[in-house]
């Protein structure tokens, strides 16, 4: 494994999902020194916080925006626009589940026509072959396909998806992706009601025709903290789960690329969250606030600008959560003089706020963290415990019980 | 786990005829004077002789005919040149950035 690459290009994983960094970015060498001090290179829109599907681990705020509240198609094609002129790259369309929008292939269109890199994150149940193929046309490079489990298990997976008939249609959506000739991604967040399964979803993946999957342990801020009791795997499980990463990584090198994201408790270093605050990322949220990262509003205090008001270019300089914690001046002790401070940027501000009330301290999933052990004290005993019931993710309150709606209405906006 | 594979590693050789699939961007990026490839949730910084090779990956050359083109460029001995394209490559194709 972890051999270097040829010194003829740089790799940089977009830190999006927080995967771990490339053998360069360990090195504190990354593309993001010469690339992202003044632009940032990715824009995470989410375009809506409605979906069909109710996974208690959703990254979305718990407090989820209302539809009428929306950015309307001008202006998600506008925020596109703005996003090409400020240098970024790539453009991940989320949600919720942006295909809720009917006008995501006239957004797709427009960042595609400003030369965008698109990348669309869905849950797949609502897509329609039509859709697909309009959306492939309108210039999409990138389909990313979540799913719960395998269809080995479709139980499982619509139980924790909380959507009856969900792994089925993701995998006949997964089949059109691949007819249509776009790359396929399959993302796995992985817990404890799935993690005995690795090896399979990462097998299902390869038969998919997915040229990469995410193994993408939980990351416990939002929905995923209130179920953290339900979710968090045990440290043996972790630790199997890596092994079988590791060995899947060499049997199928070549055929598909498999990215893995840790769960932060059971972690020696934080991970360079975002890639560092306000350095290479952006959020939008479906009203227009701009944000560090999709979590940041869980930060009280913070003051968030909103694209209705003011451009993007000047939101991304000058914002106040933008210059909060860019850089590493905000940083305390044992961040601030410690080697890897530009490397991992003290990890995660928005889990060192929920975990410690202060988000410029170091964030617990670091080991030089004086709370580390308590946390990770948690994480054991909680994982040992019996799972209680889920908090399935759902507009306006969470609930122990699944939604019985079956899919919400798609709109114009 | 190999075996449950469909599909089968990629291997570049000299005779290989690489290209990019077209959903790998190989873009010059003007806000930042350089070229990059824009790839799922990747970004590559190519340095100038990636840039050469991979501008050469067209499906209808083979890996030997772009050392020779480019051993004529550079003024230097093809067999080093081909190794040299065929490590780089090989990652490349591991990586799903080229394929053959």
């Amino acid at each position: 494994m972890n051999e270097h690459s040829p010194s003829h290009i740089k790799e940089t994983v977009m830190p999006l999902g927080a995967c771990e960094p490339s053998e360069e970015q360990k090195d504190g060498a990354e593309i993001a020194d010469t690339t992202c001090a003044r632009a940032p290179i990715g824009l995470l829109a989410e375009l809506t916080h409605r979906c069909p599907l109710q996974c208690p681990y959703c990254s979305n705020p718990v407090e989820l925006e209302r539809a009428n509240t929306e950015l309307t198609t001008e202006e998600w094609q506008s925020v596109m626009r703005q996003a090409a002129e400020l240098g970024i790259l790539q453009i991940h369309l989320s949600g919720g589940e942006p295909t809720a929008r009917r006008d995501v292939v006239d957004i797709i269109k427009a960042a595609s026509e400003c030369g965008l890199y698109t990348n669309l994150i869905t849950a797949a149940v609502l897509l329609k072959r039509e859709q697909l193929e309009k959306l492939k046309e309108a210039g999409l490079d990138h389909v990313q396909i979540s799913i719960q489990d395998t269809d080995a298990r479709p139980e499982n997976a619509d139980r924790i998806g909380g959507y009856k008939g969900g792994s089925a249609k993701k995998k006949v959506v997964a089949g059109w992706v691949r007819e249509l000739g776009l790359p396929l991604t399959i993302n796995a967040p992985i817990h404890r009601h799935n993690v005995d399964n690795v090896a399979g979803i990462i097998n299902y993946a390869v038969e998919l025709g997915a040229d990469r999957v995410e193994i993408a342990h939980v990351q416990y801020y939002a929905w995923a903290l209130m179920n953290r009791a339900s979710l968090m795997p045990t440290r043996e499980q972790f630790n199997e789960s890596a092994k079988i990463v590791e060995k899947a990584r060499e049997d199928l090198k070549g055929i598909i690329v498999i990215d893995s994201v840790v769960p932060d408790y059971y972690a020696k270093y934080p991970k360079p969250c975002m890639g560092g605050w306000g350095r290479g990322i952006i959020n939008i949220t479906p009203s227009g606030r701009v944000l560090p990262c999709h979590a940041s509003e869980s930060i009280t205090g913070l003051d968030f600008d909103n694209i209705r008001d003011k451009p993007l270019a000047e939101i991304w300089l000058n914002g106040d959560a933008f210059q909060k914690y860019r850089g590493t001046d905000w940083m305390k002790e044992p961040c601030r003089t410690c080697p890897r401070h530009e490397i991992d940027f003290g990890g995660c501000r928005c889990q060192a706020f929920a975990l410690t009330g202060d988000a410029a301290n170091t964030d617990p999933a670091c080991s030089l963290s004086p709370l580390h052990e308590q946390w990770a004290k948690v994480a054991d005993v909680e994982s040992h415990n019996a799972s209680p019931e889920f908090v399935y993710r759902r507009p306006g309150g969470a609930s122990r019980k699944p939604g019985m709606q079956k899919s919400p209405a798609t709109s114009e906006a | 786990m190999a075996e449950a594979a469909p599909r089968v590693r990629a291997i570049i050789e000299a005779t290989t005829r690489p290209i990019m699939p077209p959903h790998i961007k190989l873009r010059h990026d003007a806000s930042r004077g350089r070229w990059i490839i824009l790839a799922p949730e990747r970004l590559f910084d190519p340095d100038d002789v990636a840039v050469d090779v991979l501008k050469l990956c067209d499906g209808q050359r083979t890996v030997a005919d772009i050392a020779e083109h480019l051993a004529k460029e550079y003024n230097a001995p093809a067999n080093e040149i081909t190794a040299d394209i065929v490590e780089m490559l090989q990652d490349l194709a591991d990586k799903g950035v080229v394929k053959t």
